[in-house]
């Protein structure tokens, strides 16, 4: 009488598993894949060494002058003599620990957020955080110096515009999505043609509009703040995105949710704010941090109107005729910049989703 | 009341389309005495005429023009408010009043001087169409470019000019057009094309960022008039007369000797000519509305108009360009100023 005897499980053949198998099954699959392997292996090869020979090996960091600049590969003394007009723009050097105090308070902010429970004290909080500042960064009050908006700049630029366009188009935003999904037709038409009307129109042409057609409707000798002009545009065309994003998820919310809001007898503003939106805005965030990253991207186009943000600063630097011909330098420079914004921002994004579970909805 | 808005807003779409011009007809002068500054639209990023250093501050040859007028109306160089404008928003700016003088090498033509509402007060350089090529070649004038290669900016007049010049001198050639200009100087460095056309003010521009620029002369030959010169709104005649003088008095300086170093001792000068420019004779101050002072505080502080073109896009600079038509006529050029008297 033969006894079981227990088999053990033969380990798989060499060519299913390891550092080889995997090559060989996700590289080298098909002859089209490997044809495409090696194509992409040598566009790499092709690309990567001299970038980096260029960019590190045979560039110069040290220095202060042109003549620094002599082993043939990138310069970043460049960057590290104009870095101060990158960050800041014309803002006077002497009041630039303003701009670093707002930069310093962003962080104690968001740290403080991970204690604060309460969301009020959190919105609150933000609100004196903006009120701040302003103030701080334009001056003119409690003994700081006045400091015009034609002197803001670089970097800086970049950020307010993006995130005051971000903030100040989202109420916007949320009012013009509950608007079109309203029942009264004089607040439903207004909001669709408004939202239609916008998107229907490039970013571009509403910041011509706002700096070079508008400044005639004005009366004689009244001008109105070039940034202002700018930010109240950015912020317009942006809502309409916005709306549109949120009405995608107002849309998802199941009809069931309306209907046990009114059957506990809440009223419209309590449903919304109550029961419709927070499950909504949920489901927006990606499509949100998806606006506020092409945002941050489309403030590069403020340049056409005059205005000095990052790449605007980097253009102008590089027609410094003493340092002529090292746009490539700072142009590098600022894609790393926004680089480093954008991937943060969709971080963000993707840590806000894990903590609200927005795909198990 | 709504009646005057109305007229107000169309008279502004008359000026946007062109057809006619609304005349802000406000006393700049006062105005820029009572803000404290003078409100100069430049351009901010072009080598030379107008660029801003590592440290912020505007220089440049258009820039040297807004610190004159100012030192002019205020009595001091640094009160201008600079106002970076593109190509398409300067005209704008001035009618609307955003500022109050433009001077961003912006070229006299006609049409701008008469159906906008502009006013051209001088031409502070005469620039034109000009061409670069390598040494090697060993062309030394424009008329041996036979059956050469042409790199330029497509989309712009120069490509009519090369074709006008070309055809007038009987010349065959081939053209490269590349859509910006940092593109067209690829093309010459790689070698697709034996010369590179653009304004000959660019040219000593594009030429620094060329990696061997002693390689690359400019061609003395200038196919086309571009005369760049400061603008005001039209209707204010004192304003415009501020600013016509204020380049004037930069010119007869130079050629009356006079500079930034040596002006306090001018002062004491037996020349009438001199005495009357710096206010130390005569009326002229008092006739365009300022101090006798005027001019003497231009040269103090900005220089006559050959230090300035030499430190911003001549010699003492990195652009190295030459006077050429910027001369003063008796050195064979066209700056030429009206007499002081």
């Amino acid at each position: 009488m033969a006894i079981f005897q227990k088999v053990e499980a033969r380990t798989a053949p060499n060519s299913t598993k390891g550092f080889v198998h995997w090559i060989k099954y996700n590289l080298f699959s098909t002859p089209l894949n490997a044809a495409l392997t090696l194509l992409g292996i040598a566009i790499l090869f092709w690309v990567i060494p001299p970038f980096i020979k260029w960019a590190y090996i045979n560039a110069d960091f040290k220095g202060t002058t042109r003549e620094d600049c002599n082993s043939g590969g990138a310069c970043w003394v460049f960057v590290r003599m104009k870095i101060d007009m990158f960050m800041y723009g014309f803002y006077p050097s002497a009041e630039r620990w303003r701009v670093n105090t707002i930069y310093g308070l962003f962080f104690i902010l968001m740290g403080s957020f991970k204690f604060l429970k309460n969301p009020w004290v959190k919105v609150i909080l933000m609100h004196v955080y903006f009120i701040a500042g302003f103030i701080l960064v334009r001056g003119d009050m409690f003994g700081l110096t006045y400091v015009p908006t034609d002197k803001w700049g670089g970097l800086m630029l970049t950020i307010l515009v993006a995130a005051v366009g971000i903030v100040s188009a989202f109420p916007l935003g949320v009012i013009l999505a509950m608007g079109r999904q309203s029942k009264l037709p004089i607040i439903k038409s207004v909001s669709v043609t408004y939202i239609e009307f916008i998107r229907g129109v490039p970013l571009i042409t509403i910041l011509f509009m706002s700096s070079i057609i508008l400044p005639l409707f004005f009366p004689e000798g009244v001008t109105f703040d070039k940034l202002l002009r700018a930010l109240i545009g950015i912020a317009l065309f942006e809502a309409a995105y916005i709306a549109e994003n949120i009405r995608g998820g107002l849309q998802s919310i199941p009809k069931g949710q309306y209907e046990a809001a009114d059957a506990i007898g809440f009223s419209y503003w309590q449903k919304m704010f109550l029961i419709i939106l927070p499950q909504a805005l949920k489901v927006a965030i990606p499509n949100l941090v998806g606006v506020s990253i092409a945002l941050f991207q489309d403030t590069t186009l403020v340049l056409i109107i005059g205005l000095f943000d990052l790449l605007a600063m980097v253009r102008l630097s590089a027609a410094d005729s003493y340092w002529l011909g090292y746009e490539t330098e700072g142009y590098v420079f600022v894609t790393f910049i926004f680089w480093f914004f954008c991937y943060s921002m969709s971080n963000f994004s993707q840590k806000l989703e894990k903590r609200f579970n927005t795909n198990l909805r | 009341m709504i009646y005057s808005k109305l007229a107000k807003i169309s008279l502004a779409t008359i000026a946007i389309l062109g057809l006619g011009a609304t005349s802000l007809s406000a006393d700049t002068l006062a105005e820029v005495q009572k803000q404290g500054f003078v409100k100069c639209g430049v351009d901010g990023g072009l080598p030379g005429f107008s660029e801003v250093g590592s440290d912020g501050v505007y220089k440049g040859i258009d820039v040297d023009l807004c610190r004159a007028v100012a030192a002019a109306t205020l009595g001091d160089a640094k009160k201008v408010k600079y106002v970076a404008l593109n190509a398409k928003e300067r005209l704008t700016a001035l009618q609307s009043g955003e500022i109050d003088m433009l001077s961003r090498n912006t070229t006299w033509t006609e049409t701008r001087d008469t159906s906008l509402g502009l006013k051209f007060a001088g031409v502070n350089y005469y620039d034109g169409q000009g061409f670069m090529v390598n040494k090697k070649l060993g062309v030394k004038s424009a008329k041996e470019l036979d059956g050469a290669s042409i790199c330029l900016q497509t989309g712009t007049t120069t490509e009519l000019n090369v074709a006008d010049y070309f055809r007038t001198n009987k010349m065959k050639y081939k053209l490269v057009s590349y859509d910006t200009n940092d593109q067209v100087l690829k093309g010459y460095e790689s070698g697709r094309c034996d010369v590179l056309t653009s304004d000959q003010s660019q040219l000593y521009g594009l030429r620094i960022k060329l990696e061997k620029p002693n390689d690359s002369i400019v061609l003395p030959e200038v196919i086309s008039k571009e005369p760049l010169g400061p603008v005001v709104r039209q209707g204010d005649d004192k304003w415009f007369n501020i600013v016509r003088w204020t380049f004037n008095a930069m010119l007869t300086a130079e050629e009356s000797g006079v500079t930034s170093a040596n002006v306090d001792a001018m002062l004491k000068t037996a020349n009438p000519d001199i005495k009357r420019l710096l206010g130390v004779e005569g009326q002229m101050g008092e006739n365009l509305g300022l101090k006798k002072d005027f001019a003497y505080n231009i040269i103090k502080q900005v220089g006559n108009y050959g230090e300035s073109f030499e430190a911003t896009v001549g010699m003492g600079s990195p652009l190295k360009i030459k006077r050429g038509y910027n001369a003063l006529w008796n050195a064979g050029g066209l700056q030429y100023a009206p007499p002081f008297r």
